[in-house]
């Protein structure tokens, strides 16, 4: 009965979804006011939604196996918080996540968007709808999570175990909230295209959705990355594997995104460009799901993988970008170009930024590709990895980074000020850096000597914006860009000194016997055999030591029955000035163990640092909202800029 | 901006959609193809394993009619369902003859008690040193190999029943 009172919802959600786009066509061909119908559908189409994805979660709290998403991916033994995050770690289960949050998204873009045009608003609520209707028939036609199986099978598959880790439980949502927030930016950029109202009022209303989704993308890749270096077993936090790589594309759009939005909401200048990467990044979105969920590129994540839905998917893909980019080409030579600026100005620099993140969007898409395109001209397979994106990419992130420090010092429309002077102390830092590593490490890579030295600069140069001024009356979305831009340099740390200086020892090892790693001793003292709730292990006992510091490690070998699934789980110890990191793997012929021991320094400053960006684009969002919530009347300099504009 | 400029967006969509949808619609090959494959087998000669069994030589394999060769282990989950599979085979008039990979005596005879014995000859590579010699990462696999001790197929991983027309049509080829 909940199933089917799910299913019900999600029905009904449907239909509603139609009649928001039939609303917008109305309004759009004859100019009836619809917006209070329309805000009532779109509320209620998210409440719908929200019953639908309750119904899930219950059938998957209370393990109701006649469901056979239940049967699928859960069993009777897991652990209460695993049963739950299985309702969403499936395919089926994860899309109606997806639509949940978008319907959801919807309501709230009825209830708070006042500051755009009332026909924007309609035009974006009517895209959006339309969006949703895809995923609709999507779940209804391709993938239904409600499916019975009859008779009910006693107990269930199993999750696999892999998945059964609490960051994995709230990654999806995490990364799916992300992409709404840019399906929201793509229907306000649709909208405002049909409407031809493109100005500063629509950036400000679409700013808040980019800075969410930017956020919880940057927490999604964030955490990812970290998921992969304990859980994989590999030592690593970035492969360049097509999944990652799902995931960056739209970051790197986004963050393109989030940058030119201010010069729209701040210049009334960039509308096309503007207007073309708010397509761009939720098409990434889409892109990345695709790839992900049709398999259609090799990678060492394995999902459940249907090329059925992978159609599906394109087909949407196709349709939903097309159609906005034929919108694009008919509209852009409308929008009139806002105000002029000078060539050294605010507005150059974001300019710059947004074509080396264009660049870079543009050589992960086409390292990731590559491969299907080779097959398809030759035959001969391929695959591209590290080397092409560090090569190609490293630099001009570097690039980047450089002038990450100089953008934010210049003024809106010209600069006219010696700007280049107050860098010195960064550029003092940087280059002081430099020489250290040259005499110290002579031999040393040139990406992460550089790292390091552009860190070193950047780190004095991002807060600059905050000097000069009384930093605590500088504005929260100050605050958060200088946050953000510091955990650049802090991120950057970590991956110079992670490249620079990791040591790394493969051994087989009889209990008793010593190995070191850098500047630890490591003995391995025991291997003895354990057990959890759902699966049995071996755990070797580690005894560490580098003279002053004496830990014990406890890695596991597990092995999962149901699904029959070997992992390690890794035994990490961080400590200030680095991480290290033990593996234990299979026992050979004559009693020894495989041990993988790894001392990284500094390594936890990669999501420090990934952390310290959300947090600033956090701040910034808290910031936008406060001005939102509580001057809902435009300031004076605003009302000044529009007019401007 | 220009016309053909505002459309480049478009065409480049259209191009990418396209790319991806001949991939959908072409299977991909997922067989990894042996580079041994027309190649002769490596010379070897190894140790019986068995009291019972006779040892395996490369000049074994060299005697005019195809032979299947299966690279397998006592302590090898899959081999204990290919193996039963390999009996079909021999039904079929197939000579199998296996490498016995770093396995013991003791649980070798206990393997082939439980589960059947499709094998002429077993001979043992304690060290892998033959498995590695012939290309083979791992357990099972099997070489197809033609009556002048030349590969003609390579199977990584187990035959399972469906695999069994096909392996006997290698076969008929090799001949």
């Amino acid at each position: 009965m909940i199933a089917e009172t799910g299913l019900a919802a999600l029905w009904l959600a449907a239909a509603l979804a139609g009649l928001q786009f039939v609303l917008m066509m109305v309004a759009l061909r004859s100019g009836t006011d619809v917006r209070r119908a329309m805000r009532s559908v779109a509320l209620v189409q998210g409440v719908l939604t929200l019953i639908a994805f309750a119904a899930l979660l219950t059938v998957f709290a209370l393990s109701d196996m006649s469901v056979a998403l239940v049967f699928e991916n859960s069993s009777s033994a897991k652990p209460f918080i695993y049963k739950v995050a299985g309702a969403w770690g499936n395919h089926e289960g994860s899309m109606l996540m997806w639509v949940t949050i978008l319907a959801v998204a919807g309501a709230f873009v009825a209830l708070l968007a006042h500051r755009t045009s009332e026909r924007t608003t309609v035009a974006a609520l009517g895209a959006q709808a339309i969006l949703a209707l895809g995923f609709y028939a999507f779940l209804l036609i391709a993938s239904n999570p409600f499916a019975r199986l009859w008779p009910a099978p006693p107990d269930g598959q199993g999750l696999n175990p892999l998945l059964q880790d609490p960051g994995l439980a709230f990654h999806p949502p995490t990364l799916y909230l992300g992409y709404v927030g840019l399906s929201v930016a793509f229907s306000f950029a649709v909208g405002a295209l049909l409407t031809g109202e493109v100005d500063s009022r629509l950036a400000r209303a679409m700013r808040p959705w980019v800075l969410g989704a930017w956020v919880l993308l940057t927490l999604g890749i964030t955490a990812g990355s970290y998921w992969a270096y304990y859980e994989l077993g590999w030592g690593g936090y970035w492969f360049w594997d097509p999944v990652e790589n799902a995931s960056l594309m739209p970051w790197l759009a986004a963050t393109a995104l989030l940058h030119s939005i201010n010069v729209l909401a701040a210049r009334g200048a960039l509308k096309a460009w503007t207007m073309m990467l708010a397509v761009i990044a939720f098409s990434m979105s889409m892109v990345g799901t695709f790839l992900v969920r049709s398999g259609i590129l090799t990678s060492v994540h394995a999902f459940a993988i249907d090329p059925e839905r992978g159609t599906f998917l394109l087909a949407l893909l196709a349709i939903y970008v097309g159609a906005a980019f034929i919108l694009f080409a008919i509209r852009a030579p409308a929008l009139k170009e806002g105000a002029p600026f000078e060539l050294v100005s605010r507005e150059t620099g974001l300019v710059v930024n947004n074509l080396i993140l264009s660049v870079v969007l543009g050589i992960v898409f086409v390292g990731t590709l590559y491969p299907l395109f080779v097959e398809a001209v030759s035959g001969e397979k391929i695959s591209v990895g590290a080397p092409y994106f560090d090569a190609v990419a490293g630099p001009l992130a570097l690039l980047l980074a450089m002038l990450v420090g100089i953008g934010p010092l210049l003024a809106w429309r010209r600069e006219r000020r010696p700007v280049l002077k107050r860098l010195q102390i960064p550029a003092l830092l940087g280059i002081t850096v430099l020489a250290i590593t040259i005499i110290l490490w002579r031999d040393m890579h040139i990406l992460p000597r550089l790292g390091l030295t552009v860190a070193a600069y950047l780190a004095a140069a991002s807060i600059l914006p905050l000097t000069g001024r009384n930093p605590l009356r500088a504005p929260l979305a100050t605050w958060g860009m200088v946050v953000a831009h510091f955990g650049i340099a802090v991120a950057l740390v970590g991956m110079a000194a992670n490249a620079a200086f990791s040591s790394e020892t493969l051994a087989v090892a009889q209990p008793g016997e010593i190995l070191t790693v850098g500047p630890w001793s490591v003995q391995l003292a025991s291997v003895t055999p354990t057990a959890g709730k759902n699966w049995t292990a071996v755990e070797a006992e580690l005894r560490a030591s580098d003279g002053p510091r004496l830990v014990t490690l406890e890695p596991e070998s597990r092995y999962y029955p149901n699904p029959p699934t070997e992992t390690n789980e890794s035994a990490i110890r961080t400590f200030w000035n680095g991480q290290l990191y033990t593996v234990v793997g299979k026992q050979d012929q004559n009693g020894g163990w495989q041990l993988r021991l790894w001392w990284k320094p500094f390594v936890t400053l990669i999501w420090a640092g990934g952390a310290l960006i959300a947090i600033g684009g956090a701040l910034a969002l808290l910031g936008r909202l406060w001005r939102l919530v509580w001057r809902r009347r435009p300031r004076a300099e605003e009302w000044r800029q529009e007019r401007y504009a | 901006m220009s016309r053909a400029l505002r459309f480049a967006p478009f065409a480049l969509l259209v191009l990418i959609i396209g790319a991806l949808v001949w991939r959908l619609s072409t299977p991909t090959d997922t067989n990894v193809h042996s580079t041994l494959e027309g190649k002769p087998v490596p010379a070897f000669s190894l140790a019986p394993i068995l009291p019972n069994k006779p040892a395996l030589d490369s000049s074994d394999l060299a005697t005019g009619q195809p032979h299947l060769l299966n690279i397998f282990a006592s302590w090898c989950i899959p081999c204990v369902t290919e193996v039963k599979v390999l009996q079909t085979l021999k039904a079929h008039g197939v000579a199998v003859e296996g490498i016995a990979v770093r396995d013991r005596p003791g649980d070798l005879s206990e393997f082939l008690a439980r589960n059947g014995d499709p094998y002429e000859r077993i001979g043992s590579d304690p060290q892998s040193q033959v498995q590695i010699s012939l290309g083979s990462s791992g357990v099972p696999e099997s070489f197809v190999v033609d009556g002048k001790g030349v590969i003609r197929y390579q199977q990584i991983g187990p035959i399972d029943r469906a695999d069994v027309p096909m392996i006997l049509a290698k076969l008929e080829q090799a001949r």
